[in-house]
């Protein structure tokens, strides 16, 4: 992969292990990819693909144990953030880079005011009194929609979309310069999800903040990214920008992902999912990692490993049987 | 909150009058005429007759129960004892205060060695202060606080002659009870708080707090802790329950003139008056003490506290 | 064309066989446990042979030589009657651990029956024996027995019913919240027609469920009737002298602390190793179970 020395993230051969009673769980085999200011990556893929494991990493806050970090770079503005210790790392923490997670009816502590949980970042990365930590909290709530007079309540007393707003309130308090949603809307209904999304998008566009989108829906992320990065297994097995990944898949389960999607005007009669499970994380097959599922799966491509390949310029795919696609 | 309060209050009578009974009809049932077994084999049949009308033994079941139970809530009288003829309920309150104060001291105890060791359990999971911990918390539990007392009272008493062996006065005569009484509370508070804390840990709210930049002490203090301690707080009361059980044998060891003590001193004179009227009074204390842990788990628990404000209360936007 | 993958789940068996097996292994692998199982048999098999074990008889009394320190004749010393303790505390291991297992059976099997009437047939039932629970856990257990103690006087078959009234509560509302547990899940089964709940389905499906919390709960009880039987003994009810019962005897042992501490410290030290192992065991056994490891 052409190396861009501009991007803003650059991560590198991220290799994420979890250690579960003398079993190993691979969880992030190898991931590589980058991100420009300003630019909204979508990372797609399956529960347990890794997603979620590759964005923490990214924070630094895996729980370890059981987890660990074997090796890999994650340079963020120049700086390797595998690199420095922990006290650097919780500067930028909440500030520089920071996360918003998927169970808004989770991640919030339910014994402390919301305004709190705000202020407290604020105050952390700013050498400011709590009075007026706490004033600026109160302004991120009106732009997340909520009344700032809702300051001294708490958690239970929200629905599940204006808790996942205080979430957001909290990641954006100290205007980051990445973002990482994870799975931001999953836990919302449908109606929600716009509203949250739209806001969002307007703040990232507010900050021009970078942002690294999880999902597992193709429909947010084609509204939201500029790039798209699928994993799979742990690996990155496609990876380019919106239009051609949509437009041009070409590695058989990126097809797949399309494939199980039922478009509007066609009359489906079944829906077809990928056959088949992922694979066992402790046991994961040598050559390429959907190959026991791939329905046009070959010999060769159970033992030989593949690279990724650039099928188009900024287009890369493990799997170069459908190139001819991409064009 | 008032009404919550109210409610809870009145929710007690039943259960306390339910005590009452209970204890009252099990001692009801007492095989053999205590009117007998107080006057002794040498009695005459006139002595004995007399000494139960002098009781109010005759009566029936129900009136017997009527009075008791009439005298306790119109008069807070517990009747008298049939060896001393003294009031029982003068005795109860001389009393009370010593024994709640042994039960305070092993309170405090159990609050401030057995939660820290809770915490460094959990804070070391797996490692090795949890599993020493962890052994203290099931050993503790394991000990038999009479042994524990005695053994006590063997080193330090007899052995070392730091501390004496029984007896009432300065803080030097509470030591070695309360140490003794407090052993089980203790192991149990460390334990309940380092289960609660290990749940806690895992809890998405604090993969937030760290993901804020928050230095591990915070997380750990501002965030785990006060989570943890919610639900420790209900151990507390019933903890206090073990106390006031636990208090009736380690009182009679250290001559500690509490309620144990007037117990223990009821039962061996077959004096049944002073044996059922303690276990009721301290049944009673344990109930409104269950309440009070009730009511401060209702007040520090900001989402009970708010189904209660008498505030008007905001609609949930969608 | 190759074959997808064919899918790994299996079907949830509620074997007994296979589950044991794995909660066998489980238990195997933490020391405490196997450490606490095997305190434990060793005890069980010391109360099983007591008369052989034991070098005399527990209520051999030799005037000559009361109160004598631990010797080679008598490896605890003697009582205040010449009774070799040595003895005493090995017979007294029969009387209690017989005391802890029978009252825990006889105490979880009443609660069994009593949270099954409860849960099954709910309405006025549920409510009258609920709140007979709620009363009789306002009582602090030892007074409860205590109560029933006085009532009923010292003696093993007195001490084992008063002491066996406190483990009710428990197993009543475990059994109740199990069936209520399983009511819930039929009415969603309706349409799979299970019909009318007989008992006998009930009693399929409860058992399993609230096996497993109720087995740990018993083990951790066991010790702690134990140290109740001795502490009613100790202060003269419960179990008395002659039978050897190691809270009594602590008790006849108290006034003599300074002269003969060896009557008070080796019945306590036993009743601390059969509580331990109990409790320890327990704890492994709940390790266990929990479902939280199955993953």
């Amino acid at each position: 992969m052409t190396s861009n020395n501009d991007a803003f993230l650059s991560v590198r051969d991220l290799i994420v292990e979890y250690t579960s009673e003398g079993r190993v769980i691979h969880a992030v085999n190898g991931v590589s990819f980058e991100l420009e200011r300003g630019k909204t990556l979508g990372l797609v893929g399956e529960t347990g693909a890794g997603k979620t494991s590759t964005a923490k990493a990214i924070m630094r806050i895996l729980p370890d144990p059981p987890a660990k970090i074997r090796s890999g770079e994650i340079v963020l503005d120049g700086q390797d953030l595998l690199k420095i210790d922990e006290k650097e790392m919780r500067k930028i923490r909440g500030r520089k880079v920071s996360m918003i997670f998927q169970d808004p009816m989770t991640a919030l502590n339910p014994i402390m005011k919301i305004g709190e949980q705000i202020s407290e970042v604020i105050k952390m990365h700013n050498d400011i009194t709590w009075r007026e930590a706490n004033q600026q909290a109160a302004k991120m709530l009106e732009k997340v929609g909520i009344p700032s007079d809702r300051f001294n309540e708490y958690p239970h007393q929200f629905s599940g979309g204006m808790k996942q707003r205080v979430v957001i309130a909290i990641a954006l308090a100290c205007s980051p310069e990445l973002l990482i949603a994870d799975e931001p809307t999953t836990a919302l209904d449908v109606t929600i999800q716009a509203q949250v999304l739209d806001m969002i998008n307007k703040l990232k566009k507010d900050f021009n903040t970078s942002m690294i989108m999880i999902s597992h829906n193709l429909g947010v992320v084609a509204e939201v990214c500029d790039d798209i990065a699928v994993i799979y297994a742990g690996e990155i097995i496609e990876y380019g920008g919106k239009e051609a990944i949509f437009d041009h898949p070409t590695h058989p389960y990126t097809l797949g992902l399309f494939g199980a999607v039922p478009h509007l005007y066609d009359d489906v009669d079944r829906l077809s999912p990928i056959p088949g499970l992922p694979p066992d994380p402790t046991n994961l097959p040598a050559g390429c990692h959907f190959s026991p599922r791939c329905p046009h799966g070959q010999e060769l491509c159970r033992i030989e490993k593949k690279g990724l390949v650039e099928i188009q310029p900024g287009h890369f795919s493990r799997c170069t049987r459908f190139a001819d696609q991409g064009r | 909150m008032g009404r919550y309060i109210l409610r809870r209050l009145l929710w007690m009578i039943p259960v306390i009058l339910g005590v009452t009974i209970l204890i009252f009809t099990i001692m009801y049932l007492i095989p053999g005429d205590p009117a007998k077994m107080m006057l002794g084999a040498d009695s005459t049949p006139e002595q004995v007759e007399a000494k139960r009308q002098e009781l109010g033994l005759n009566d029936s079941y129900f009136v017997r129960l009527g009075k008791y139970v009439g005298a306790i809530v119109l008069h807070f009288d517990f009747g008298e004892s049939w060896v001393y003829h003294t009031p029982v309920t003068t005795e109860l309150i001389r009393r009370f205060p010593r024994t709640l104060t042994i039960a305070f001291i092993c309170i405090l105890l159990q609050i401030f060695v057995g939660t820290p060791l809770g915490i460094i359990a959990a804070v070391n999971h797996n490692g090795l202060g949890d599993r020493i911990s962890q052994f203290i918390s099931i050993f503790g539990v394991s000990l038999p606080n009479f042994w524990v007392a005695l053994m006590l009272v063997l080193f330090f008493s007899v052995r070392l002659g730091w501390l004496p062996p029984y007896g009432i006065g300065g803080i030097q005569y509470y030591i070695l009870p309360c140490i003794a009484l407090s052993f089980p509370g203790i192991a149990t508070q460390a334990r309940q708080t380092r289960s609660s804390m290990l749940e806690v840990i895992r809890s998405d709210y604090i993969v937030t707090a760290r993901a804020k930049g928050m230095s591990e002490n915070r997380v750990i203090f501002r965030h785990a802790l006060p989570n943890a301690l919610l639900p420790v707080v209900t151990i507390i009361g019933n903890g206090i329950g073990m106390l006031l059980a636990g208090a009736v044998v380690i009182e009679s060891i250290f001559s500690i003139p509490g309620i144990g003590m007037y117990l223990v001193g009821g039962i061996n004179a077959r004096d049944y008056a002073v044996v059922q009227s303690s276990v009721i009074f301290l049944a009673i204390v344990f109930t409104f003490v269950m309440l009070l842990v009730d009511l401060v788990y209702a007040l520090i628990d900001p989402r009970i506290k708010a189904q209660f404000a008498g505030k008007k209360r905001r609609k949930n936007y969608a | 064309m190759l074959n997808a993958t064919a899918p790994e789940s299996s079907p949830p068996k509620i074997k007994k066989q296979g589950e044991f097996i794995v909660v066998a292994r489980r238990l195997s692998k933490n020391p405490m446990a196997v450490i606490s199982f095997f305190v434990t048999v060793f005890l069980v098999l010391i109360a099983i042979f007591a008369p052989l074990i034991a070098p005399y008889p527990y209520d051999k009394q030799d005037l000559m030589h009361t109160r004598a320190a631990p010797s080679a004749q008598h490896l605890f010393g003697t009582d205040e009657l010449g009774r070799d303790v040595f003895s005493r505390v090995i017979w007294g291991s029969r009387f209690s651990l017989s005391i802890g297992i029978l009252a825990v059976l006889l105490g979880t099997v009443v609660g069994l029956f009593l949270g099954a009437i409860a849960g099954y047939f709910g309405g006025l039932a549920d409510d009258i024996i609920m709140r007979i629970m709620d009363v009789l856990q306002s009582i602090p257990g030892i007074l409860l027995a205590i109560t029933i103690s006085v009532v009923l006087g010292p003696g093993f078959f007195n001490t084992l019913l008063a002491l066996s009234i406190g483990g009710i509560a428990m197993g009543c509302r475990l059994t109740r919240a199990s069936i209520l547990n399983i009511r819930t899940q039929e009415y969603l089964e309706a349409a799979t027609s299970i019909n009318a709940s007989t008992p006998r389905i009930i009693i399929r499906h409860v058992l399993p469920n609230s096996f497993s919390p109720l087995l740990v709960s018993s083990t951790m009880s066991i010790g702690n009737v134990i140290m109740a039987a001795a502490m009613l003994s100790f202060i003269g009810l419960g179990i008395q002298p002659p039978t050897p019962e190691w809270g009594s005897m602590i008790a006849g042992g108290r006034n003599l602390i300074r002269t003969s501490p060896w009557m008070v410290t080796f019945p306590g030290i036993f009743i601390m190793l059969t509580v331990l192992a109990l409790n320890l065991f327990g704890d492994g056994l709940r390790d266990a179970l929990d479902p939280k490891l199955k993953k």
